[in-house]
């Protein structure tokens, strides 16, 4: 078995599987649109014309995070649902290998948020596309991309273990836009607040475009959504592992 | 190939909303069983007795709460993994399917979890599509497919990569009888090419027309075991009798079970009336004595017949 094939079929997968999801589909044409408008009539109303571009940034984030967050929920409850967990579970490859494309390919899908957040902003609200480092956004948005497919799978994990964790899905949708400075500075935020943001990739991703597209130290973050990308292979390689025993115990991994 | 030593397994649930009390069910209670290589061992039992739970338990879904079990050699807990490569299973049922992808990707997927090579690959799924009887439909979507359809390509994921040891659980369940009987085709042919199968289910024929050995598992135990021609064995001996009536009520067949010689008597609901099927021991004739404890009852079509499998099975189910 290689790893390279079980990744890339589960990614290829899972991309037709959404591709057939009407919801999904709907839902994802028309969120990343309505959140462009609002952050733009914000930042339009704010007086401050020139960071049109940041906005437009932050509002592209805010749908490739939900998407992966829904996305890395949904998944495994899905997976429930449809009696198919139990298939990954008893599949001979461990089940952080197994999840591991389904939360790549919600990552991914939520790529199109920010492209047609940017291009909704050009036709719509004027804003210039001029990028300063064309070639490092071209490298931050896949790792931001990878960086937050992983953090999903973290999350996922616990849902393994937990029939309704996936209404956690929905507490952490708007902290972690704020965390993350997705729509604003995280500078206004309270210092405490500081080490969360750090631990989220969310923060590093649009830290590593913003520079990309307007200036300003690319490496640095690029450097963070790699670590907090190997961090979070090992505690969903680990998580996965200790929930699929817990699982196994407690008898939630099917719905009979 | 497949060893169950004393497993056993309880579920936690609880009762109550404010008060909550955690309840301790035992879904299976210490059951031994084995199977031979090339072998077909039906777990044959009614709903809740424990089938799936012990399926569950041998494929590594479940972790028995106390117990041994093997297969290939391999401990399902500690070896969970081994257990996993070598091994085929398929659930009765809908689900279990990637609904919105077509048969062929389901298989692909599956082909590449469980190691089967790219260039055998298409190869392999042909040939199990051509098996169960799907090829020409792979390319359709999973969720336009009818019950028969599903069963037969779970049968083409269970047995894509090879295994040498296959679990059924409940595979003809809800399918029509025609497709029913292709998919018991199917199980049987699975013997033919070497293979070892566990098969549960509450089907009486179907038990008897594939099995060499079964267990009968009633409450979490195994009541009885043996081959079919050993299970009707226990109840030889002996003759059924059965009594077409209408409007018995529970007494009369407490009465029933008083009579001498009388080792079990079962109620089935016929629309209007009901068929009192009456379990003896020995040779002696006991319609009369029956028909005495009837008296009120309007009795219909009296009939004596040699046991079946059935009714060894209801006489171990039923027997206190």
């Amino acid at each position: 078995m290689s790893v390279l094939r079980v990744v890339w079929s589960g990614f290829v997968m899972n991309l037709k599987m959404l591709g057939t999801s009407s919801f999904f589909l709907l839902t994802s044409t028309l969120q990343p649109v309505i959140f462009a408008t609002i952050a733009f009539y914000m930042f339009k109303s704010g007086g401050r014309t020139g960071t049109l571009l940041y906005a437009a940034l932050g509002a592209g984030m805010m749908g490739v995070w939900s998407t992966t967050l829904f996305g890395s929920g949904g998944m495994i409850q899905w997976q429930r649902w449809q009696g198919t967990l139990e298939l990954g579970v008893a599949a001979p490859p461990s089940m952080a290998l197994v999840y591991l494309p389904f939360s790549l390919a919600n990552a991914f899908t939520g790529m199109y948020s920010l492209a047609a957040t940017l291009i909704w902003g050009r036709i719509v609200f004027g804003v210039p596309l001029h990028l300063a480092h064309p070639w490092l956004f071209a490298l931050a948005l896949p790792a931001t991309v990878v960086a937050l497919g992983l953090m999903g799978l973290v999350l996922a994990s616990t849902f393994v273990l937990y029939r309704y964790a996936n209404a956690l899905s929905n507490l952490l949708e708007y902290p972690v836009w704020i965390a993350s400075g997705l729509v604003f500075s995280t500078a206004i935020l309270p210092t405490w607040t500081r080490p969360i943001s750090w631990a989220l990739p969310p923060y590093w991703g649009i830290l590593a475009l913003r520079h990309a597209a307007l200036g300003g130290g690319v490496w640095g973050p690029l450097g963070m959504l790699l670590v907090l990308g190997v961090a979070s292979i090992v505690i969903s390689a680990y998580t996965f592992r200790l929930f699929e025993h817990l699982a196994r115990a407690r008898a939630t991994l099917s719905l009979t | 190939m497949i060893e169950a030593i004393n497993l056993r397994r309880t579920y936690q649930t609880t009762t109550g909303v404010v008060r909550r009390k955690r309840l301790d069910v035992e879904a299976v209670r210490g059951i031994s069983f084995s199977v031979d290589q090339g072998e077909l061992f039906g777990l044959l039992g009614p709903n809740g007795a424990g089938k799936t739970t012990t399926i569950k338990m041998l494929i590594t879904l479940l972790l028995p709460t106390s117990g041994q079990a093997r297969v290939l050699g391999h401990d399902v807990v500690d070896d969970a993994r081994e257990v996993r490569k070598r091994i085929g299973y398929v659930f009765g049922g809908d689900r279990g399917l990637y609904e919105r992808l077509s048969a062929y990707d389901n298989l692909r997927y599956f082909a590449e979890l469980y190691g089967v090579s790219g260039h055998r690959q298409r190869q392999r799924i042909d040939e199990v599509l051509e098996l169960v009887g799907l090829k020409g439909r792979e390319k359709e979507r999973v969720e336009g497919y009818s019950r028969g359809m599903r069963q037969r390509l779970h049968i083409a994921r269970g047995i894509l990569h090879d295994p040498e040891v296959v679990f059924l659980d409940e595979p003809t369940i809800g399918v029509d009888p025609v497709g029913a009987r292709d998919l018991r085709q199917m199980i049987a042919d699975l013997i033919t090419v070497g293979k070892t199968v566990l098969l549960t289910t509450h089907y009486m024929f179907e038990a008897d027309a594939l099995c060499d050995r079964i267990a009968v598992i009633a409450k979490g135990e195994i009541v009885g075991q043996g081959t079919p021609a050993e299970l009707k064995g226990n109840v030889a001996g002996g003759r059924v009798t059965e009594i077409e009536v209408f409007g018995v009520d529970e007494a009369t067949v407490v009465r029933l079970r008083g009579v001498g010689g009388v080792s079990a008597v079962t109620v089935e609901e016929q629309d209007q009336k009901q068929l009192l099927i009456v379990q003896t021991t020995g040779e002696r004739e006991l319609t009369q004595p029956l028909l005495a404890e009837l008296d009120g009852v309007e009795v219909g079509r009296v009939a004596s017949r040699e046991p079946t499998l059935e009714d060894a099975y209801v006489a171990l189910v039923t027997a206190e």
